[in-house]
């Protein structure tokens, strides 16, 4: 606990100072960097800022923008198999929005679209121009309950709160199979229905120690990397077998 | 205690995966299976991606096949040059088969294809061994017939002929050939040695003696599922080491254990437990196939 009020105080710290610079928003986290171990099993990070004493706040976290596609199951005979794929393109691997209030009532539809705050308001547009209007939506309405199914995307929650009136903080949670990458924590301070300032922090997510080695290794040198694993299996046969015949 | 998966990319409780090793080696050590025909289900059962587990249990399946050999070559169980006949066939199909795995997935089919190769030979194997073990109790309740070392049949007559002094033949190399490429092709996209299709092959179709068959399909079988690791480590990059060293230490034990009670217990009640719990698992496979899912459409992991 003592980490954080001192991370608080440190906010505090930043926003004194930042004040007479006259930032109406200042933000930061408690990690520049989440690392992947072998261990992992999700994660949080402290998200904490202040404000000059006006408007609300909404924060995104987004993930690296990836292709990713979306198969349709078809029953053929009886049997469930993978039917038409769609690929989206630039769709983040990952997507939470906090905010300090309820959206609806301060921020206008078309605010949320063009910064697209909200997983409604996401831009997801097939790789194919060609494919039709309603299959597309159909796909990325999939796309989107996939994602939220594996914890990946979230609905806006209200999770910031405003502490008197200028300081805001909330922990922000990676679950165990967050994907890796650079990630992007964009926060916006509206007031009257426009966005009157936006702080944008990278975070990185990150594989390190032996995993990251062995996932990299396999796929940079895999050739070096079947030897091994044909190596380590004989060696753990031949290991075995000697266990076996001392009794 | 959970450990996260490099390759499969998920975190997996230890105990579980052990725990599964050891069951599974242990029923490899009572029946004499490589058990990855059992493995590998029960990996995609427990969310590795099918294409890992196969891949894996590849890997797993060498060290098995090593430790198993050693001790059929001590008691001088294993013809060499038969061995060495079907491991040339093992390992053109093993690579055909990796290949063909490949375009599979990039196709968006290999799921199915594992599944249902599965359902296959599950159900086949599972029938047969409960018939034989069924049999097998009634029999020991009756005078046994004796049965001829073995019966030629129209395979005896193809050219190419090749003296085999271990397995007492005179046969065709094309058989033995043949017979490697097609469990190759099994091996490499079922993820299994494919002892289950081999040992039964070299007994009905070769006419191999008993004593020998065991050791010779676990020695063609390392080389066979060495080839499948590398390929599907270097085209698929679907072999994870940390999941394969897990099972093979539950592998170790299991094994061990299997022997001790193997010996106490009757085979034919034993055979017949191992094909109900094939035919189960083969089962499980048909009813996910079958029913409709909760959610039509799935994540493909992409274009990229």
């Amino acid at each position: 606990m003592i980490w954080r009020i001192a991370v608080f105080a440190l906010a505090l710290s930043a926003w004194a100072g930042s004040t007479a610079k006259a930032q109406p928003v200042v933000v930061d986290l408690s990690k520049s960097s989440v690392d992947i171990t072998a261990g992992f099993t999700g994660t949080e990070v402290l998200l904490f800022g202040a404000t000059s004493g006006y408007g609300e706040v909404v924060v995104v976290i987004e993930g690296p923008k990836e292709i990713i596609g979306v198969r349709r199951k078809e029953n053929v005979a009886g049997i469930w198999v993978n039917g038409r794929q769609i690929d989206f393109k630039n769709v983040p691997a990952f997507y939470k929005v906090l905010s300090t209030n309820s959206l609806d009532e301060w921020l206008p539809l078309a605010v949320r679209e063009e910064n697209q705050i909200g997983v409604e308001y996401l831009n997801l547009k097939p790789l194919d121009s060609n494919i039709g209007a309603a299959e597309a939506s159909e796909y990325r309405a999939a796309l989107i309950r996939n994602k939220q199914q594996i914890n990946h995307y979230g609905d806006v929650e209200r999770r910031l709160n405003l502490a008197g009136g200028r300081l805001f903080r909330s922990e922000v949670f990676f679950p165990a199979n967050v994907p890796v990458g650079r990630y992007f924590v964009r926060t916006y301070l509206v007031d009257k229905g426009k966005i009157v300032s936006t702080r944008t922090i990278p975070l990185n997510i990150r594989k390190i120690g032996i995993e990251a080695d062995v996932f990299r290794v396999a796929h940079q040198h895999s050739a070096l990397y079947g030897i091994a694993a044909i190596v380590i299996a004989v060696l753990a046969g031949l290991g075995g077998n000697a266990l076996f015949r001392r009794r | 205690m959970f450990l996260y998966l490099p390759i499969a990319e998920i975190s997996v409780n230890v105990f579980v995966i052990l725990g599964l090793g050891i069951g599974v080696g242990t029923l490899s050590g009572i029946f004499g299976v490589g058990g990855g025909f059992l493995m590998t289900p029960l990996l995609i059962f427990l969310g590795i991606p099918p294409a890992v587990a196969v891949g894996t249990e590849a890997n797993q399946i060498v060290a098995s096949s090593v430790s198993g050999v050693l001790a059929h070559w001590r008691r001088d169980n294993v013809d060499f040059k038969m061995g060495s006949v079907l491991l040339i066939g093992g390992v053109i199909g093993s690579t055909f088969g990796v290949f063909l795995f490949k375009l599979l997935r990039e196709l968006g089919h290999i799921d199915l294809v594992i599944m249902l190769s599965y359902v296959v030979f599950l159900g086949i194997i599972g029938l047969l061994m409960l018939v034989e073990s069924i049999r097998a109790m009634q029999r020991s309740r009756s005078p046994t017939r004796r049965r001829k070392l073995h019966q030629h049949n129209f395979l005896h007559g193809l050219p190419f002929k090749m003296r085999f002094r271990k397995s007492k033949l005179y046969i065709s190399v094309l058989l033995p050939l043949l017979i490697g490429v097609f469990v190759g092709v099994l091996s490499a996209i079922m993820g299994v040695g494919g002892g289950f299709v081999m040992v039964p092959a070299m007994i009905y179709l070769l006419g191999m003696p008993t004593s020998v068959v065991v050791g010779t399909s676990l020695f063609q079988i390392i080389f066979v599922t060495a080839n499948a690791t590398f390929l599907q480590a270097t085209l698929n990059q679907t072999v994870d080491v940390v999941l394969a060293l897990l099972l093979l230490v539950g592998a170790v034990i299991g094994a061990q254990i299997g022997t001790i009670v193997g010996a106490k217990l009757r085979g034919e009640q034993l055979r017949g437990l191992l094909a109900l719990m094939v035919l189960a698992v083969c089962g499980k496979i048909v009813f996910d196939l079958l029913v409709t899912p909760e959610e039509l459409y799935v994540i493909a992991g992409g274009g990229h």
